[in-house]
C-alpha cells in the first residue's frame, strides 16, 4: 500500500519533469527566443544584448535548463520581462484570486452535482431526469465564453441585477472578491456541475443494475435504505476520479471565463503574458498549472485507493 | 470475373452497413435531431458563398449597427457588415478547420496508439509518459503559445489543433488494441509469420476502428469548442475572416444595445456543437460503444 502510494507520487514527479522539458524545449525549438520575442522590432543592438545578459541566454541551453529547474524547485521562477519584477510577486495575488474563484465554485458545484446526479438516476427517463439532463447536456456542450456572455446579457444587461464586468484590482481583499464573483462562479460551476452530475448519474445507474443491488431488492430491503447503504457508497467511489479530471479540465475553461468577466486570476495572466510575449511567465504558468493537474489527479487516485477495500487487499497480496 | 464479383459484393456490404448504422442513429429522436443539425450546417457551409446576400468584408459607415430588418435579416455589426452573411460563412470556417484538424488527430493519435498497444514494453511506457505529460499542460496554454509564436494562419491552426486533440485518441486506440491483442486471430496471425505491419493493417485496424472513430467524433466537437475559444480570445483566425468566436468577441462590448450581432453567431456555434455531440453519442450507441463513463480529458 505504502509502496503503491510512493510509486504514484514518483510517477507524478516524472510527469512534471517531462512537462518542464516540453515547455523548455518547446520555447527553444519554436522560432525566436525570449528576448527577440519580447522586444520584437527593437531586438537589436544594446537592448538585445542587455536582455540576453539578464536572462543568461548566452550560456548553452542545457545549463540554462538545469539552472532554471533548480531555481523552480526552490520556488523561484525568475524575472518577468514586461513587469520587470520577480514572477513570484506577479503570481501571488493571481493564485489567491483563482483559488477563491475555484473553491467557491467547487463548494457549490460538487454537492449540487451529487444531488442532481442521484435524482436523475433514481428517476431515470422520467420527467425530472429528462428536464435536468437536458439542461446539463446543454450547459456542458456550449462553450464557456458563450454561456458567460449569455449570463452577462441576460442577468446583467436585460435584468440589470448584477454588474456584468468585474472591476477588481488584482490585490483585492477577500471580501471585495466575494461580492463580485457571483456571475463568474455561476458560469464556472454550471459547466462543472453538469459534467459531474452526468458522471454520478451513469455511475448510480451502473450500480443499480448490479447483482448485489438486485439481491437487496429481492431481500426486501426498504428503498431508501438500499439507496443510502448499498447504492451511493459504491456509486460515488468511481466519481471521485471524474471530479478530479473535471476540475483539472476546467483549468483551460477558467482562462476563457476569467477573460469574459475580466477577473484578475491565473487564467487572465495566461492571456496577458502571452499577449506581452513574456516567455518566462508563460513557462512558470505551464509548470504551475501542470502541477495542479498532476496534484489533483494524485489526490483522487490516493482517495480511491484508501476508500476501496478491494484495491487495498490486492496490493497487500502483491 | 469471380474476384470482381466478390469485391463488388464486399463494397455493397460496406455501403449497406453504413446505411444501417445511419438508420439506427436516426431511430432515436436525439440522434435524428443531431444528424439533421449537422447535415444542415454542412449543406449551409457548402452553399453559403453562393447564397450570401452581401460581401462579408464590405465595411460601410451608413449601415452601422442596424436592427434586424427585411434587408439585413440579422442586422449589421459595428462596421456595418451584414451579420447574416457573416454567420453563414462563419460555419464554413469552423467546419473546414475542425474537419481537417480532426482528420490529423485521428491519423496520428490512432496509429501511435495502435503501435504502442501492439509493441508494449519500454517503448510503450516512455510514449505513454510523454502523452500523460502533454495531457497535463492545459490545452489552451500550449495552443496559445504555439499560435503566438508561429502566427494565426489556418496552416498553423489546423496541425496544431490536430496535434493537441490527438493525444487523447492515443489512449483510446491503445486501450482498444490491448483488448484485441490477446485474441486468437492475432496469435494465429503471429504464428503464420505475418509482419507487425500486416497485423496492424489486416487484424487490428478493422477491430479498433469503431472505438477510434467514436472518440474522433467526440474530439471533433471539443476541437470546435477549442478553436472558437481561441478565436474569441483573439488567437484564432484573424479578421476580417468571418468566424463565430471572433464575431462574438467583437460584438460583446456592444450587446447592451445591439444584441443581434452577438445572438446570431451564438446560435450558430451552439447548434453545431450540440448537433455534433448528439450525432457522436448516437454514433457510439449504434456501434455499441459505451462512452457514458468517460471523463472529459
Amino acid at each position: 500500500m505504502l509502496l503503491l502510494i510512493l510509486k504514484r507520487i514518483g510517477l507524478g514527479f516524472i510527469t512534471l519533469f517531462i512537462v518542464s522539458l516540453i515547455t523548455f524545449v518547446g520555447v527553444e525549438v519554436l522560432p525566436g527566443d525570449a528576448c527577440t520575442t519580447y522586444l520584437e522590432r527593437e531586438a537589436y543592438g544594446a537592448a538585445l544584448d542587455a536582455c540576453i545578459k539578464r536572462l543568461g541566454l548566452d550560456v548553452p541551453a542545457y545549463e540554462r535548463y538545469l539552472d532554471w529547474a533548480s531555481n523552480v524547485i526552490r520556488g523561484d521562477f525568475g524575472y518577468s520581462l514586461s513587469g520587470e519584477m520577480p514572477i513570484n510577486e506577479v503570481l501571488g495575488p493571481r493564485v489567491k484570486n483563482s483559488l477563491v474563484l475555484a473553491s467557491v465554485s467547487i463548494l457549490i458545484g460538487i454537492p449540487l452535482a451529487i444531488v442532481l446526479g442521484i435524482i436523475t438516476a433514481l428517476w431515470r427517463d422520467k420527467l425530472p431526469d429528462i428536464m435536468i439532463s437536458t439542461i446539463t447536456i446543454f450547459s456542458m456542450t456550449i462553450p464557456e465564453f458563450i454561456s458567460a456572455t449569455l449570463l452577462i446579457l441576460i442577468v446583467a444587461i436585460w435584468l440589470g441585477w448584477l454588474p456584468g464586468i468585474v472591476i477588481i484590482p488584482s490585490d483585492a481583499t477577500f471580501y471585495e472578491l466575494l461580492s463580485n464573483i457571483i456571475l463568474p462562479v455561476v458560469a464556472i460551476s454550471m459547466i462543472m456541475t453538469a459534467h459531474m452530475a452526468r458522471m454520478v448519474r451513469s455511475s448510480v445507474i451502473q450500480v443499480m443494475s448490479s447483482d448485489y443491488v438486485q439481491m437487496a431488492i429481492l431481500k426486501g430491503v426498504p428503498y431508501w435504505k438500499m439507496v443510502f447503504r448499498h447504492i451511493l457508497p459504491n456509486a460515488l467511489l468511481p466519481a471521485i476520479n471524474v471530479v478530479a479530471l473535471t476540475i483539472a479540465w476546467l483549468l483551460g475553461g477558467v482562462v476563457v471565463t476569467e477573460v469574459v468577466f475580466n477577473y484578475p486570476g491565473l487564467g487572465r495572466l495566461v492571456i496577458e503574458s502571452i499577449s506581452n510575449r513574456d516567455l518566462p511567465v508563460v513557462q512558470a504558468l505551464a509548470i504551475i498549472l501542470a502541477s495542479i493537474y498532476v496534484g489533483i489527479n494524485l489526490i483522487a487516485d490516493l482517495m480511491t485507493l484508501m476508500l476501496n477495500p478491494r484495491l487495498k487487499s490486492l496490493q497487500i497480496r502483491k | 470475373m469471380e474476384s470482381n464479383l466478390i469485391t463488388e459484393d464486399k463494397q455493397k456490404n460496406k455501403l449497406e452497413k453504413a446505411f444501417e448504422i445511419l438508420k439506427t442513429m436516426a431511430s432515436k429522436p436525439s440522434g435524428l435531431i443531431g444528424l439533421t443539425i449537422v447535415l444542415l450546417h454542412v449543406v449551409l457551409a457548402l452553399i453559403s458563398p453562393y447564397i450570401a446576400p452581401y460581401d462579408y468584408k464590405a465595411i460601410s459607415p451608413n449601415t452601422m449597427l442596424l436592427a434586424p430588418s427585411a434587408e439585413h435579416w440579422f442586422g449589421t455589426d459595428s462596421l456595418g457588415r451584414d451579420v447574416f452573411t457573416r454567420t453563414i460563412l462563419g460555419g464554413r470556417t469552423a467546419l473546414t478547420v475542425t474537419f481537417f484538424g480532426s482528420l490529423i488527430a485521428l491519423l496520428w493519435g490512432g496509429l501511435l496508439g495502435i503501435f504502442c498497444g501492439l509493441v508494449g514494453g519500454k517503448i510503450d511506457d516512455v510514449v505513454m509518459r510523454v502523452v500523460d505529460a502533454f495531457l497535463s499542460i492545459p490545452w489552451i496554454l500550449a495552443m496559445l503559445l504555439i499560435v503566438s509564436l508561429l502566427g494565426t494562419s489556418t496552416e498553423v491552426l489546423i496541425p496544431a489543433l490536430g496535434f493537441f486533440y490527438g493525444k487523447g485518441i492515443v489512449r483510446v486506440a491503445r486501450a482498444a488494441t490491448h483488448d484485441v491483442i490477446a485474441k486468437d486471430f492475432i496469435v494465429s496471425a503471429r504464428a503464420r509469420g505475418h509482419s507487425n505491419m500486416s497485423i496492424i493493417w489486416n487484424e487490428i485496424i478493422p477491430n479498433v476502428r469503431d472505438a477510434i472513430l467514436v472518440e474522433g467524433a467526440m474530439r471533433w466537437s471539443w476541437m470546435l469548442l477549442g478553436f472558437s475559444s481561441l478565436s474569441f480570445l483573439g488567437f484564432g483566425v484573424s479578421p476580417p475572416t468571418p468566424d463565430w468566436g471572433l464575431m462574438i468577441s467583437n460584438a460583446r462590448g456592444l450587446m447592451s444595445f445591439a444584441y443581434w450581432s452577438v445572438i446570431a453567431p451564438i446560435v450558430g456555434l451552439s447548434s453545431l456543437i450540440i448537433g455534433i455531440n448528439l450525432t457522436a453519442d448516437a454514433f457510439a450507441k449504434a456501434l455499441g460503444i459505451d462512452r457514458s463513463t468517460k471523463a472529459p480529458v
